[in-house]
Parts: structure tokens; C-alpha cells; sequence
């Protein structure tokens, strides 16, 4: 397949007074798996119709493998599209839920089933070809809506959230799997979910959307080790978050100094976003940039260990410390802690914004 | 691997498409396709039932209320409606009470019969309204048993008002039954179970759990008793007598002014009639939506 | 709510509660016997205790079988244009978003609401004498009230709400996703309709469409105002009933209501299977 993937530009959508989605713009790359994160309500699942044709944009163009769709109706954009709740054809075997878009293009009965087949077999499910959808498991049903849209050699892959209806199990395992088909068939894939360890996961890309805006574009890596945004920040990978006021380059909170300010206006009011796991306890006397706390909660989980430091301005932190390095702690006990990799953004102006971002 | 080379096979002969369709040709499809559907509903109902309904308001106040005025004051007129209105909410009173026992023993007991009744609360919407008319004859009639005992004391089943009690009874049962029925299925037991263990007993976990759950339908049923009771003639004619001002229905009085030739007043009348209805219906509409969003 | 209280004087509260239970069932059972059951049973008794002789000259008479065939065409043609079109117009209700639904659903419900007379009055005050086609009419020659098309007509209007009715809930329970797939995988309007949609509504389709053949059926009030009552050819089964009772033919009147309630009771065993199917699906 040539052609550039999947290309919109400038996307906008309301329904009656709701802005779901604002001018957005991205590029999904030929052959990759792109993931659309982002929390409920951003509007993610409505770029995705409207891609697919099951909605019609209010300004803006799309593009599929170089071929402008905006108006073409859905019938005939040929993308295969995997519904949440699996959409499966209740009345229909397997086998005919599989052939559906081979039928309605009239391909030969022979060829149908041979295509049929060859799916049934690439998911696993070739026992099950003649049970009908209510005979089979959540995991089952999704692989065969997978199936159904690959059958018809489609140019382009879309998901809606498609392990969002599985228990955590079946999730993780078809996760995997999805993993593996791509490699094999290698079609250009875009997928959308509020779960980001399987974006993380799964994504070559990843388009981080939220209000109906695109926060941050890029690789796994980059969004989690460099969020571009204090949304990004707080959505990827649990945070914690410090607020104080910038003063010299440094974040001021109580006696603490953090530094790292120096791209903020002096005088303004930011917040500091640290991951659990780069909170550290440090030795040693009491340093310009070592914080003084006390232990507040400590919850043993297997291998590591959760606690709860409480900074002496009143400000909490979590830590995500492994057992094996941790020293023995207690309630109440004074501790010094050395904090890592801290991002700083200054203070919104959009409070729902932000609100997001903190939650 | 099959799969990796057949990627590469030709593209179905379909959807090649030219430019990215157009969209105005895309808008005009949509918009032809949405209204064509919507039209076809819509002038069916419009010809099929707002036609006539104009037909009938024309006629009957197409000179003003001189045809409503001879209707309601022809003898027996005013006794009809009243007792039109007066059997119709007591049947619905009556149904809406003993219908929703039928209905929560239906979907909350499992009994020996349970089927049979279930099967038999269908049978009013079946029959047709003639047969039943004389089904009650024959089993409450003067010369049964049952009726031949009551006339013995004085008490008059057939072609007297009880008699068209029990034949709006009888076709308005299935309307409440089967309009709580849903309700209570999708009712969360869990709810009830949740009164019942905090130590509410069977009753109060009734009037205060399930009930509230339970009014709009059984207020929806009770209207839809009310507007069909009101326009009940099959069964009302056979057994009624229509006897002027002891028996004598609005439907009947209707159809007799019909056959006397005075079609005016007759559509004046039934203006009055199916206002009343119309407004139920939207009531019960309204009901029934707003249950099923919650 | 007070912890209970022992109270040895009066009965166990589990044997209140069964005695409650029982009791409520036992009205229930009442209820529906004496209301539904014993006519049935009483009709039955009727028609049969005069024997069997009566049975065979009642029922091939010339008058019955005219009655029963003009109430089978009508009640043929009724309920089939009434299924086509009443499934347009429940795809239009549960799928169509648009101002005035509700009006447009009220309206759709409406005929079940009507006395069947005013129904009849209807067609008369529009194909009757002085009536608004009724120029056009007489100008081409056709007849239609006092005329088998006037009974078409008002059956059909009685019939619109039972495919309505028992259709929109069933689209709306099973949502428009599968119509959705199927327009991805490259089906038309249709195509769609009638591999997805129709298969998946045919339960409650089917239900409705029993209901409105029994109703069909069952019409007296509306026919009566527009038939010319004409025997072997305005008679339909149920006029034909009336009129035996009229002229004191009790016994061959109970004989013909007998068929009518049986033929119902067939349809009403092919509602229930329906219904349950549809329940059965819906739950699923």
C-alpha cells in the first residue's frame, strides 16, 4: 500500500452546543499503529468516526492513502472499522459475520470461504465457525470483529476502544495479540482508548487529545519522559504535583527549593509534576536540594512499596520505592528525600484545563 | 506468508473513487435519503390520520357550535357522556389497582399456572370486542345461572351499567398489566433486596421502593384504560341495551346519530372524544419516553 | 425501622408472609379467572350444548363463507400495508432525531385511543355523501363507502399502532452499532436494512403483526358505520355475527362467535411465541 496513512486536517466538530472536536490536524503513518489517548470526553472516538464516515465533520479535510474522503460516504472508504461493544451481526454464524464484506461485494462463494478461512485461522478461531456471537466469550467476540474488518482487505485499521469492554486478563492477552498481528500484516492502524499503558504499549505513535485538542504527538518515550503539556504530564504515568511560586530559577514551596524554573517568569505561580518512582531517599545531612519530610503512610505491595511523605509546607508526596533498596521506615520518622526528573509548567489559564491535569 | 503477499494483490474493482466525492453531491444524497424515509412516514400518517381527524373537526365545528349545541341537547346526550366518563375512570381505577397485582405476581412469583395466566391476560387484546359482548351475555345474562341469580334479587347484570363494567374490565386488562410488566422486569431486585435486608417489610418495601419505580407505568396504563374504555362499542352494544339515559354509551350515542342522519352533530360529538384521547395519548407518550430514558 | 420484635401472640412472621404471599396470588388468580376464563368457558358451553348438528349448516352457509372471505382479504391487505409502512415510520421514530417527534408518535399511537365509531365517522366525512373526495369519487365512479374499499380502509387505520408500537422498542433496545458495521463493510442503505436490520427486528414484527390480524379481525365498530351491511358483499364475519343475533338466531350466533374467539386464540398462541422469542432475544 502506498499513499501517506491517514492524514486530517483542521477537524472540527459540534454536536448542538458541545465542541467535540477543535481543529484538529495529525498525520498516522503508512504501516505504523498510531494510538489516540486520551481521557473520556475529548472527543477522541468522534475524530475516529469521522475518519471512518459514520460522522460528518464541520470543517476540515480527510485523507486515506492519498485520497481526499471528506464527503465519500462510508460504504465506500474501505477502512475496516472494530466497535467497542464488537457490533457483531447477531443473527449470523461467524463464518457469515467474517464474510460479510466479501458477500456484499459479490465475491465469489468459493473465494469467500477460502478468504474466511484464512482469518478464522489467522485469529485462532476456526473451531468456532459456524457458533453464533452470543455462544462466544468477550475476548472471542472481539476477534471476530477483527476478522470481519480485515476480511475485506481494508487500507486502512480503526478501533474504538476495542478491549475497553474485557476484563483486565483478556485485555492484556489481546493487547498482545494485536501486537502480533500488526507485525504480520503490517496494515496501518489507528486506535483509540483512554487506557494508556496500552497505548504506551501498542503505539508507534501516540496523539495525546484532550477537550477536542491534540496536547502532544509522539513516540511512547517521548509523551512519558516528555510531556509537552501540564495535561500530558498528569495524565501520563501517575504524578505527583508540587505547586509553589517561581523565584530565581527555582520553584519555591515553604523552605524547599526546587530548581529547574528557569524557563518560567519570575514571580509566577507553576506546578511541579513528579513521577512516584524518582522520589528517592537520600543520606545525609540536610542539602540545598534535599527536602526535609515526614513519613506519613507506608503500603507494602509485594516488591515495592507505596509511602507517603508529607513536605514541612504541608504538600504530599507519593513514592513508588523498591523493597529491596528500601531502608526500614516508620510512621512519624524524619526523612530526606532527593526528587528527579522534575517537569515544571507554569499555572494555566484554563482552569478545566488544569483541572484535568491535577485530577 | 499468504496473508503478507496477498496485501499486495489487486485492490477490489469497487471504490476507486474519483477526486474525494463531492459535497454537494454527498449533502444532496444524505439529505434525499434522511428525508425520503421521514417523508414516506410522514404522509402516511398525515394521510391516514390527520386527514380524517381534520375531516371530523371541520364537520363538526365547521359552523361554529350550533352542531355541538343540537348534539348536547338531544335527549340523552348528556347522560351518555357522563356515563361514558364515569365507567371509564373507574375501569381504569379499578385496572390500574388490580392490574399491577396481576402484574408483580406475574414477574415476582412462580406459581402452578403461572403460563396459563399469563396467557390469558393476553386474551382481551385477541377477541374480538363482539364476542365478547356476548360471552358476557351468555355466562351473566338473565337466563344463566349466574346472571338468572342476580336478577332473582333485583340486581341487573346485563343490559344494565355492571355489565358494561365488567366488559371494560375485560378489554382493558391486558393495557395496564402489560404496560407495569416491563417496568418491574427491568427493575433492579437488588433494590428491593436492599430495603428488605435495612428490616422495611414486604409492604413498605412496596410503597416506598418499588412503587415510585412503577407510578408512570401504571399511571400510563390507567390513561390508555381510560381513552380505550371511553371508546369501547363492540362489546357495549351487544350487551349495554342501549337503553337512552340508563345505558347508553357515548360511542353508541355517536353511531345512533350517525344513523339518524345528522353526521354534523355526530362529528361534533366525536371531536369532544378523541381531544380527550389525543391528550391522553400524549400524556401516556410522555410517560412511557421518559420512563424509558431514566 | 424498628429491629423486630418477638411477638408470640400473633402469627410467625413467615407464615404472615406466605399468608400475604398467598393471598396475592390467590386475588391474581381470581382476578384473571373470573374475568377472562369463565366467559370463554361460558361461550364454549353455548355453542356446544345444542350439538354438533347445527355446526355444518351454520358454517358452509352461503352468508358465512362470503363473511369469513371478505374478513380474511381485508384483514390481509390491512395488516400487510400497515407492516410495510409501519416499519418506516418506526425506523423514522427510533432512529430520526427531529422536532415534533413526539407529536408525530402520539399521532401514530392515536388509533388506539379512538372509539372505533369515530374512525368510521372519519371515512364517512371523507368518502361519504358531502364528503371531501366525494366529487372526485362519483366523477370516476367509484364506490367506496357502503363499499368493501371503506372497510379496507378503516380496518387499516385501526391497525396503524400495533407494528409501531411493538418495533420502535426493540430498534431502540439494539441501538444502531450493527447497522453501523455494516455500512463500514460496504453495505447500502438497503443492503443494511434487509440483512441486519429486518432479521434482527423480525421477533417483534412478528408480534405486531399477530396483534394487528386479531384486531383486524375482531372489527365491528368502524365497519358497521361504513358498511351497507349488505349480506355476501359488505358482510364481514363480525357484522355477519350481529346481524344473526338481530334477527334471534342465538344458537348459529354462538356457533360463529365460537369460531371467531378459536381463530383468535390461534393467533394469540402465535403472539405468545413471538413475544417470547422477542424477550428472549432482547435479554440476551
Amino acid at each position: 500500500m502506498t499513499g501517506n496513512g491517514i492524514e486530517i486536517e483542521h477537524l472540527d466538530k459540534r454536536f448542538g452546543n458541545f465542541h467535540a472536536v477543535r481543529d484538529m490536524s495529525f498525520a498516522a503513518e503508512d504501516g505504523k499503529i498510531t494510538a489516540i489517548l486520551g481521557p473520556s470526553g475529548s472527543g477522541k472516538s468522534t475524530v475516529l468516526r469521522m475518519i471512518a464516515g459514520l460522522e460528518r465533520p464541520d470543517a476540515g479535510r480527510v485523507t486515506i492513502t492519498g485520497e481526499e474522503q471528506t464527503w465519500v460516504p462510508v460504504q465506500e472508504r474501505r477502512v475496516g472499522f472494530v466497535f467497542q461493544h464488537y457490533a457483531l451481526f447477531r443473527h449470523m454464524t461467524v463464518r457469515d459475520n467474517v464474510g460479510f464484506g466479501l458477500a456484499i461485494r459479490k465475491e465469489k462463494k468459493p473465494e469467500i470461504r477460502r478468504r474466511v478461512d484464512e482469518l478464522l485461522e489467522l485469529v485462532q478461531l476456526a473451531p468456532f465457525a459456524e457458533r453464533y456471537p452470543d455462544q462466544l466469550s468477550g475476548g472471542q467476540r472481539q476477534r471476530v470483529a477483527l476478522a470481519r474488518a480485515l476480511a475485506a482487505r481494508p487500507r486502512v485499521l480503526l478501533l474504538d476502544e476495542p478491549f475497553g469492554a474485557l476484563d483486565a486478563r483478556v485485555r492484556q492477552e489481546l493487547r498482545r495479540w494485536l501486537d502480533d498481528l500488526h507485525r504480520e500484516l503490517g496494515v496501518t492502524s489507528l486506535f483509540v482508548t483512554h487506557d494508556q499503558e496500552e497505548a504506551l504499549e501498542l503505539a508507534n505513535e501516540v496523539i495525546v487529545m484532550h477537550l477536542g485538542r491534540v496536547e502532544q504527538v509522539g513516540t511512547p518515550n517521548d509523551v512519558y519522559n516528555h510531556p509537552a503539556s501540564p495535561f500530558v504530564a498528569g495524565f501520563i504515568g501517575s504524578a505527583n504535583v508540587l505547586n509553589g511560586t517561581v523565584r530565581d530559577g527555582h520553584l519555591v514551596f515553604g523552605e524547599h527549593r526546587l530548581p529547574g524554573a528557569a524557563h518560567l517568569p519570575d514571580g509566577a505561580t507553576a506546578h511541579a509534576y513528579i513521577r512516584p518512582i524518582d522520589v528517592r531517599i537520600t543520606q545525609g545531612a540536610p542539602s540545598g536540594y534535599s527536602y526535609r519530610t515526614t513519613v506519613e503512610r507506608i503500603n507494602n505491595l509485594g516488591p515495592s512499596s507505596k509511602i507517603r511523605f508529607r513536605l514541612t509546607d504541608g504538600q504530599a508526596l507519593l513514592a513508588d520505592l523498591p523493597n529491596d533498596v528500601m531502608p526500614v521506615l516508620e510512621a512519624g520518622q524524619q526523612v530526606l528525600l532527593d526528587l528527579r526528573n522534575v517537569k515544571m509548567f507554569e499555572r494555566e489559564q484554563d482552569p478545566k484545563h488544569e483541572a484535568a491535569a491535577i485530577a | 506468508m499468504s496473508i503478507q503477499t496477498q496485501r499486495l494483490e489487486r485492490t477490489t474493482p469497487r471504490a476507486r473513487n474519483s477526486g474525494g466525492g463531492s459535497r454537494a453531491r454527498h449533502l444532496v444524497a444524505t439529505v434525499a435519503g434522511r428525508w425520503s424515509l421521514r417523508g414516506v412516514a410522514l404522509v402516511y400518517l398525515g394521510l391516514m390520520v390527520a386527514l380524517p381527524t381534520a375531516a371530523v373537526i371541520s364537520r363538526g365545528f365547521g359552523h361554529g357550535l350550533t352542531a355541538l349545541k343540537d348534539a348536547l341537547t338531544s335527549p340523552g346526550a348528556h347522560q351518555a357522556l357522563k356515563l361514558t366518563v364515569v365507567l371509564a375512570a373507574l375501569t381504569a381505577a379499578i385496572n390500574a389497582a388490580l392490574g399491577t397485582v396481576v402484574a408483580y405476581v406475574l414477574v415476582r412469583y412462580r406459581f402452578f399456572g403461572r403460563g396459563a395466566v399469563s396467557t390469558l391476560v393476553d386474551i382481551p387484546f385477541a377477541i374480538p370486542t363482539l364476542v365478547t359482548g356476548i360471552m358476557l351475555v351468555v355466562l351473566y345474562g338473565p337466563n344463566s345461572l349466574i346472571g338468572g341469580f342476580f336478577v332473582d334479587h333485583g340486581f341487573q347484570i346485563i343490559f344494565a351499567r355492571p355489565g358494561i363494567l365488567i366488559a371494560l374490565l375485560f378489554v382493558t386488562l391486558p393495557l395496564v398489566v402489560r404496560t407495569v410488566q416491563p417496568v418491574l422486569l427491568e427493575m433492579d431486585l437488588a433494590e428491593e433486596e436492599a430495603a428488605r435486608v435495612l428490616g422495611a417489610s414486604r409492604w413498605t418495601t412496596f410503597r416506598k421502593v418499588v412503587f415510585p419505580h412503577l407510578r408512570s407505568g401504571v399511571v400510563a396504563g390507567g390513561l390508555l384504560s381510560f381513552a380505550r374504555a371511553m371508546g369501547e362499542f363492540g362489546a357495549v352494544v351487544i350487551l349495554s341495551g342501549n337503553l337512552l339515559n340508563k345505558t347508553l354509551t357515548a360511542p353508541v350515542f355517536v353511531y345512533q346519530l350517525l344513523s339518524q342522519f345528522k353526521p354534523d352533530q355526530a362529528a361534533a360529538v366525536a371531536t369532544l372524544l378523541f381531544g380527550l384521547s389525543f391528550l391522553l395519548v400524549l400524556v401516556t407518550e410522555r410517560l412511557i419516553v421518559r420512563k424509558r430514558r431514566s | 425501622m424498628s429491629a423486630r420484635e418477638i411477638r408470640p401472640a400473633r402469627l410467625s412472621t413467615t407464615a404472615r408472609r406466605r399468608l400475604v404471599h398467598g393471598g396475592l396470588i390467590t386475588a391474581a388468580l381470581v382476578y384473571v379467572g373470573t374475568l377472562v376464563l369463565a366467559p370463554l368457558v361460558g361461550i364454549a358451553w353455548a355453542a356446544i350444548k345444542p350439538g354438533w348438528a347445527p355446526w355444518k349448516e351454520t358454517l358452509t352457509s352461503g352468508d358465512a363463507l362470503h363473511a369469513y372471505e371478505l374478513t380474511g382479504i381485508i384483514a390481509l391487505i390491512s395488516v400487510l400495508v400497515t407492516a410495510v409502512f409501519g416499519v418506516m415510520v418506526a425506523l423514522v421514530l427510533s432512529r430520526d432525531r427531529f422536532p415534533g417527534r413526539g407529536i408525530v408518535s402520539a399521532v401514530a399511537d392515536l388509533p388506539i385511543a379512538i372509539s372505533p365509531v369515530i374512525v368510521g365517522l372519519m371515512v364517512v366525512l371523507l368518502f361519504g355523501r358531502g364528503g371531501w373526495f366525494e366529487p372526485w369519487l362519483t366523477a370516476h365512479g367509484i364506490q367506496v363507502i357502503f363499499a368493501v374499499p371503506s372497510i379496507a380502509l378503516v380496518t387499516m387505520l385501526i391497525c396503524i399502532p400495533f407494528v409501531i408500537r411493538e418495533v420502535v422498542p426493540v430498534l431502540e433496545e439494539l441501538g444502531n452499532e450493527e447497522e453501523e458495521a455494516a455500512k463500514t463493510l460496504g453495505a447500502s442503505s438497503l443492503q443494511t436494512f434487509f440483512r441486519i436490520t429486518l432479521p434482527n427486528i423480525q421477533w417483534g414484527l412478528l408480534y405486531g403483526i399477530a396483534l394487528s390480524t386479531a384486531r383486524a379481525i375482531g372489527e365491528v365498530g368502524a365497519v358497521i358505520v361504513v358498511s351497507s351491511l349488505i349480506a355476501g358483499q359488505t358482510e364481514t364475519a363480525t357484522l355477519y355475527i350481529f346481524r344473526l343475533f338481530e334477527q334471534g338466531h342465538d344458537d348459529q350466533g354462538y356457533i360463529v362467535a365460537l369460531t371467531l374467539a378459536a381463530i383468535s386464540i390461534v393467533l394469540l398462541a402465535g403472539i405468545e411465541i413471538f413475544k417470547r422469542r422477542e424477550e428472549k432475544e432482547l435479554s440476551s
